[in-house]
């Protein structure tokens, strides 16, 4: 295609009369508006010369990545994690945790029905999510704080895509065979065997998949009784539905998208590209050291010619997303470390030094390779990044514990009447209508006391308590974790105006809570 | 129309057309696409036969699941008042002056009491059911009560209406006129005396003694009113018309009385139980008294 902006007219244009259907037309503009014609539209018409296509795919099949099985540090650290991150998530649901008579005792729960989340003995209500909102940024930060001491350590291995991409990769492993077997299984054509094969292997996949909703939904309910319900048929149509949906997304994403999730849907991978720099740990292959490459014969021959590479290939075999680590940095290597399991155990066996490719900072990589030292990469934790990060981190947390250790479990909320706004009594008094909402944010019932405060002569009632027993305090008792509604009036002798006052309600327990409602007492203009 | 032709670089026809060099592929429609509208036909097809569809003079067919919207929502309010029914068959079972003591039942009668209130009283009782001095229609939120502010009284008001002259049991009452009775002087002084029994102004023994003649047989000595016959009370703060001298002239040359329809028969017996227990819940409702066997034995007003 050719590109407009080269393209002045009387250029590349023909200006030429052509002649079609007996008609002799001009291909000059015909106005101002289209002076540029070829700038507003590439359009093709149809005497011009043919279109030259392309000869760039923009669309590229997914080559199946059959990773090679590879032991190592860093491929223990991999199981490590995996054991710990799957086990947090399937386990944490069943965790029990005390809350009295009066609260569900599952440690977490987000009790989406009554709008309470639960984490051991936190508890938040809707009103105060921004400890959620809060967490969530600290989760972003965090993300930060990571990529700026270590990388991208969290793709490579903590993410959930590259958690579950390795139980599917072991799963092929376990059904297939390793690579080569892998690779000559999806040669052959559809025997019998790659049928059963094909069938176990998606089978698993399923169950894998299955279970992973499954567990997803144990935290919206109580675990034991959402079980039960599940498989009697009995649970709500959502929790069907979220475990229809997260299998099928398990499976899709996790056994056949696998590393085209990382490097064509993901984000993060942008924004760590954004937030590298040269004092960043990477997985790194020494080009100085390692090339040229040649075998360790070619070497043996001409011992001077050839680097530590021998192009055995073994990084790329046991790439989990299928990339060449010798290609350098890439938005598809997720640092997950098993190319240097894989080189370190080469380097061993030709007793090579190890470390041709290994995590390093493209800093340490240029002192390197002018021959500087060598120097440990864990010193890149500490800088001031990493340091400004862990502080803005920390500090957010800090002040959300701070927060979430000083508030109130008590809170009260007023609505006057308007309509009418005041009550003439037959004693001539004045009486007004409020709603008050108090709200008990403890897991137990608790007796709250009501004061009408700065309104002289005042008494009050409520929807509960009778006229006969008005005085300007009242004792109500709201129950465990709710929102208590009471209907209160509000009466005032003869002759009182319009006023502002306050009504004050603390618990009556140890924490003795209290909190305080400014609003508004009418009464008639005169009389 | 005759310039089909094959356009070279996209290997399509066009259809024919060309306006100033431009020309239109006849590009096919997609394979799917065209499924997906021979699917929709064949879904007509069966939804015609399954659901109303052809309209008749008067109806529809009917499709073969029987189904239509006015069943539907026909289902769903006999639901909504299937789901109803227990309370309304507790509220039916349950004597009135019980009532209080089952404090959920009263809140779900209340509940129900102000949605029928909000259909067949704001009318007149306005929507925060203050009433009306103008027009003389009371007020509900307040504790002074013509005819009685207990439930049994608010329901019988309810059930019975205020001079409803179609009914027996209606209550009524009727203040004579006294135009013509009294000179000016007369009427101020009495004017003054029936201020005074709530301390307005000052007594006077001409207002006095006219009161004790004409008046205390109703609104009782010192302006206490009757609740057996709906005198209003003379000595609180509440005036039905409005305590100016004028209003209150007025009131006692020519009287008006307020007229309130009878709901039986009009609205269910719960329907009733739950008014009353919204009015009676408004803020002034007073507590049930036991009626005394001897109708001599004076009620307390305020309890």
């Amino acid at each position: 295609m050719s590109n407009p902006d080269e393209n002045k007219p009387g250029g590349g244009r023909d200006w030429s009369v052509i002649v079609e259907d007996g008609v002799a037309k001009t291909n000059e503009p015909v106005s101002s508006a289209v002076a540029e014609p070829e700038a507003a539209t590439r359009r093709h018409e149809p005497h011009e010369p043919p279109r030259q296509h392309l000869p760039e795919k923009l669309y590229e099949p997914r080559k199946a990545v059959h990773n090679k099985r590879i032991d190592g540090p860093f491929r223990r650290f991999k199981w490590l994690v995996m054991l710990v991150t799957l086990g947090i998530y399937y386990i944490t649901p069943w965790i029990r945790w005390d809350r009295g008579p009066y609260a569900p005792d599952q440690a977490v729960l987000v009790d989406l029905a009554n709008r309470r989340f639960y984490m051991f003995n936190i508890e938040i209500w809707p009103h105060e999510f921004y400890f959620v909102a809060g967490l969530l940024i600290m989760a972003g930060i965090g993300l930060f704080l990571v990529t700026s001491a270590v990388g991208r350590a969290w793709c490579g291995y903590a993410c959930p895509q590259t958690v579950w991409t390795d139980v599917f990769q072991h799963v092929d492993r376990f059904v297939d065979g390793d690579r080569n077997a892998r690779l000559r299984l999806d040669a052959e054509p559809w025997t019998w065997n790659k049928v059963m094969r094909r069938a176990l292997k998606w089978t698993i996949y399923l169950f894998i998949g299955f279970w992973t909703g499954g567990a997803w939904i144990m935290y919206f309910a109580d675990a034991p009784t959402l079980v039960y319900d599940f498989w009697r048929g009995e649970a709500a149509p959502v929790a069907y539905i979220t475990v229809a949906i997260l299998t099928l997304t398990t499976v899709t994403l996790g056994g056949f998208m696998r590393e085209q999730v990382c490097i064509y849907m993901c984000p993060w991978p942008r924004i760590q590209t954004a937030m590298m720099d040269e004092k960043s740990l990477l997985v790194t292959y020494k080009d100085w050291r390692g090339e040229p490459r040649g075998s360790v014969k070619k070497a043996q021959r001409s011992p001077d010619k050839f680097g530590d590479c021998i192009d055995c290939t073994q990084c790329v075999q046991v790439c989990p997303t299928g990339i060449d680590i010798r290609e350098g940095p890439q938005i598809g290597c997720i640092t997950c470390g098993l190319c240097i399991d894989a080189c370190d155990r080469v380097m061993a066996d030709i007793g090579r030094p190890r470390g041709l490719i290994d995590y390093a900072t493209l800093e340490d990589c240029e002192r390197e390779a002018a021959g500087g030292e060598v120097k440990s990469p864990l010193r890149t934790l500490l800088r001031p990044r990493t340091i400004a990060y862990f502080m803005i981190w920390a500090g957010i947390g800090g002040a959300l514990l701070f927060a979430l250790g000083n508030r109130s479990h008590t809170e009260l909320t007023v609505a006057p009447d308007r309509n009418p706004p005041f009550m003439l009594l037959s004693d001539g008094s004045v009486r007004n209508s409020y709603t008050l909402k108090l709200r008990n944010m403890e897991s137990r019932p608790r007796d709250m006391e009501i004061v009408v405060e700065g309104l002289p002569g005042a008494v009050m009632w409520t929807d509960t308590i009778g006229r006969n027993q008005s005085a300007p305090t009242q004792t109500v008792t709201v129950p465990a974790d709710l929102v208590r509604q009471v209907r209160a009036y509000v009466a005032v002798p003869k002759g009182a105006a319009s006023q502002q006052f306050t009504f004050r309600v603390t618990s009556l327990d140890e924490q003795r809570e209290t909190d305080t409602v400014q609003t508004r007492f009418d009464a008639p203009e005169n009389e | 129309m005759a310039n089909k032709r094959i356009d070279e670089p996209t290997g399509t026809r066009t259809v024919g057309h060309e306006w100033d060099g431009i020309e239109e592929l006849d590009t096919p429609l997609p394979r799917w696409w065209l499924w997906t509208f021979y699917l929709t036909i064949v879904f007509s097809i069966g939804y015609v036969i399954a659901y109303p569809a052809w309209p008749m003079i008067d109806r529809a067919t009917a499709g073969v699941l029987g189904w239509s919207s006015r069943g539907q929502l026909a289902e769903e309010m006999s639901a909504a008042d299937q789901a109803r029914a227990t309370v309304r068959e507790q509220l039916a079972r349950i004597p009135l002056e019980r009532l209080p003591e089952d404090s959920d039942l009263m809140q779900q009668a209340v509940a129900g009491g102000a949605a029928a209130f909000r259909v067949n009283c704001v009318q007149c009782h306005g929507s925060g059911a203050a009433g009306s001095q103008e027009l003389g229609y009371p007020n509900l939120n307040d504790d002074d009560w013509l005819w009685g502010g207990d439930l049994k009284a608010i329901e019988y008001t309810l059930v019975h209406g205020i001079r409803q002259a179609d009914d027996d049991e209606t209550r009524t009452s009727v203040m004579p006129p006294f135009a013509g009775a009294f000179d000016n002087a007369q009427l101020d002084a009495l004017t003054d005396h029936v201020l005074s029994l709530s301390g307005k102004a000052d007594s006077n023994t001409v207002g006095a003694q006219l009161y004790a003649d004409n008046c205390a047989a109703c609104h009782g000595v010192r302006g206490e009113g009757d609740r057996a016959q709906g005198a209003p009370r003379l000595n609180d703060a509440i005036w039905l018309r409005g305590s100016g001298r004028d209003q209150i002239k007025r009131q006692i040359l020519n009287p008006r009385m307020g007229m309130m329809t009878k709901w039986e028969g009009r609205l269910d017996p719960v329907t009733i139980k739950m008014l009353s227990a919204y009015v009676h819940s408004l803020g002034g409702g007073e507590d049930f008294i036991e009626v005394a066997e001897d109708p001599e034995v004076e009620v307390d007003e305020q309890p």
